[in-house]
């Protein structure tokens, strides 16, 4: 099986910062909005570089996706910054009726992810984001998994027309995937081909997968580990092909399993191909205050979580 | 110098189209789409700056946002009467299939319209953005934007009113459609938002009180020198004191029609105080 390299720990929302900062010199129509964030989201050498084109909005999420939907129209394409809680639940009907019924050009970008947060605690943590956003008609849903990742997506969307939610974290993680991989939006990335389970992960928890099929490895079971960076569009037909193969699988994300990845895997795999499956996802409950580390433990987020969810699904062949 | 003539009969037509477009489907906001009739003509005939091929890229003319979306009535026969679309297709309102939804959106394509609004408080923040998006291509055109008055009660509004000032938006006009109505009844009685001019003042907008925001006359005028305004650091705002149900004697003075369609014979007392003048659709 292929070993996957810790580069370095960074952050996925230095990698946002990176690509678009890159974003500011090579397309002149980016534009890039913020609520009072512009630290946390690593906007500084955007803003830097290019003022005239950065539009600090305050404490007004409201404000900002209306903004940022007219921006749209005369041809810009604005990223908006702030905390994934603030960038989805709390500007749910900003967002469904000014940039997704309207199919504006707006590239929602969103920090702080999930339970990785860590000490703030619940008001900031968000576990319900991507299901809100997957669920509004034309919105595109991706959450990369590393620096690298992240950077490229950034990147990626630009090229893209239409609305756009960019999920990504607080802490410092594994920076595994090399800088010259394109970002192509829909479809996964085969990480570790197997024969015994597909192991289907996004965002953060895709380096535990691929942890988790090094130590399943050596016990004598063959993952698959993918990597659905876009939750939407699924990548049905790489999904069915994988279950088709391995006959069970384990979906594995920092979200709840309502309303997650799992969630979309589930019905794809229903429709098409019955096959069992696990949910490595929070339980439909809060997060809490603690470290990140601390926390993907007790939630049941971690390598540990998809080696026993891996045994139990093949188990249920 | 408007042809006020032609004017007065556009606004009998368009008061027209409105009352047969609700009747039809026995739904829809008659109400404050007749309020604000001579608004809409005065803005789209004698003041906004349009390109001749209705194209919407939104460059180099000037741009309107309707925020209060449910006075949808009036908005689409202004749009179907300046020729952004075939006023037959007015016939088609609220009906399935249609292009012209309860509430105006993008989603289905119609001309004219540039932002889906319904919900409440979201059209004054999109028209900045419009406005900034102007600035950065350096386009001089002006960006116009309506609210209702009982729409102020949306607190994103406010978060808009102190982003344009904060940030000198000066390419837009805003206009407050001041009928004092909301659904539930006079907003006085909902929810009293004191001195709406006053509270514009003091978050910083240039504000301008239309008294006689049913007369086509004094709105030219009030837009005119909104116009004047314009570029000069700050965001202007006009306050305009409109009558719900202007036109139809029995739909003024009160907020029972603000979304009630009148039946048959109600259309008939409505129509015949305004009389066809450029031909029902």
């Amino acid at each position: 099986m292929k070993k996957y390299k810790d580069q370095g720990k960074i952050d996925t929302r230095s990698g946002f910062g990176a690509g678009l900062t890159e974003l500011g010199r090579t397309n002149p129509n980016v534009v890039a909005l913020c609520a009072d964030l512009v630290g946390s989201l690593k906007m500084q050498d955007f803003i830097n570089e290019n003022p005239d084109r950065f539009f600090q909005i305050g404490i007004a999420e409201a404000n900002m996706m209306g903004i940022a939907a007219g921006l749209t129209i005369g041809g810009k394409i604005p990223f908006t910054g702030t905390f994934a809680n603030f960038s989805t639940g709390r500007v749910y009907d900003q967002i469904r009726q000014s940039i997704a019924y309207s199919g504006k050009n707006v590239k929602i970008c969103a920090s702080h992810a999930g339970i990785t947060l860590g000490e703030d605690g619940a008001t900031h943590q968000i576990l319900e984001d991507i299901g809100l956003m997957k669920m509004l008609p034309g919105m595109t849903v991706i959450n990369p998994c590393d620096f690298n990742q992240t950077k490229a997506a950034t990147i990626a969307i630009a090229d893209y027309q239409g609305p756009v939610y960019l999920r990504f974290g607080r802490p410092k993680v594994a920076n595994f995937t090399t800088d010259d991989i394109p970002f192509e939006i829909g479809k996964g990335i085969v990480l570790n081909t197997g024969k015994d389970v597909t192991i289907a992960a996004t965002g953060h928890l895709v380096w535990e997968a691929l942890k988790a099929a090094e130590d399943l490895n050596a016990v004598g079971i063959s993952a698959e580990v993918i990597n659905f960076h876009t939750i939407k569009p699924l990548d049905s037909e790489l999904l069915i092909s994988s279950v088709q193969k391995t006959g069970c699988i384990v979906s594995a994300e920092e979200h709840n399993y309502l309303g997650g990845l799992g969630e979309s895997i589930a019905g794809e795999i229903a429709r098409n191909h019955p096959t069992p499956q696990e949910f490595v996802a929070t339980k439909d409950t809060f997060g809490e205050s603690g470290a990140p580390a601390q926390l993907m433990e007790k939630y049941g987020l971690n390598k540990n979580s998809i080696i026993a969810s891996c045994k139990k699904a093949i188990s249920r062949k | 110098m408007p042809d006020f003539n032609f004017l007065e009969n556009l606004a009998f037509q368009v008061r027209r189209d409105i009352l047969r477009m609700v009747h039809k489907v026995n739904s829809g906001h008659p109400g404050g789409s007749l309020g604000c009739t001579e608004f809409f003509i005065a803005l789209y005939y004698e003041i906004m700056e349009l390109k001749d091929d209705f194209d919407m890229d939104g460059y180099n003319e000037d741009l309107f946002f309707l925020s209060n979306g449910h006075i949808s009535p009036v908005f689409y026969s202004i749009l179907a009467r300046k020729g952004f679309f075939p006023v037959e297709e007015l016939r088609t309102f609220r009906s399935i299939d249609s292009r012209l939804q309860g509430h105006p959106t993008t989603h289905e394509g119609l001309p004219g319209v540039r932002i889906a609004s319904g919900s409440l408080g979201q059209g004054l923040s999109v028209a900045i953005g419009a406005a900034l998006s102007k600035k950065l291509n350096n386009d001089i055109n002006t960006v116009f934007a309506l609210m209702g008055d009982g729409e102020l009660q949306e607190g994103q509004n406010w978060e808009a009113i102190m982003y344009a000032t904060a940030n000198k938006v000066d390419n837009l006009i805003a206009t407050v459609d001041l009928n004092g109505k909301q659904i539930d009844g006079a907003t006085e009685d909902v929810l009293p938002m004191g001195n709406i001019a006053e509270k514009f003042k003091a978050f910083g907008w240039v504000v301008i009180l239309l008294k006689k925001g049913n007369d086509l006359k004094s709105i030219i005028k009030t837009l005119k020198l909104a116009l004047t305004k314009t570029g000069k650091g700050q965001p202007v705002v006009i306050i305009m004191h409109t009558e719900m149900g202007n036109g139809v004697d029995y739909m003024m003075h009160t907020h029972a029609w603000h979304g009630k369609a009148p039946n048959d014979e109600q259309l008939e007392v409505a129509l015949a105080q305004n009389p066809e003048t450029l031909g029902d659709y």
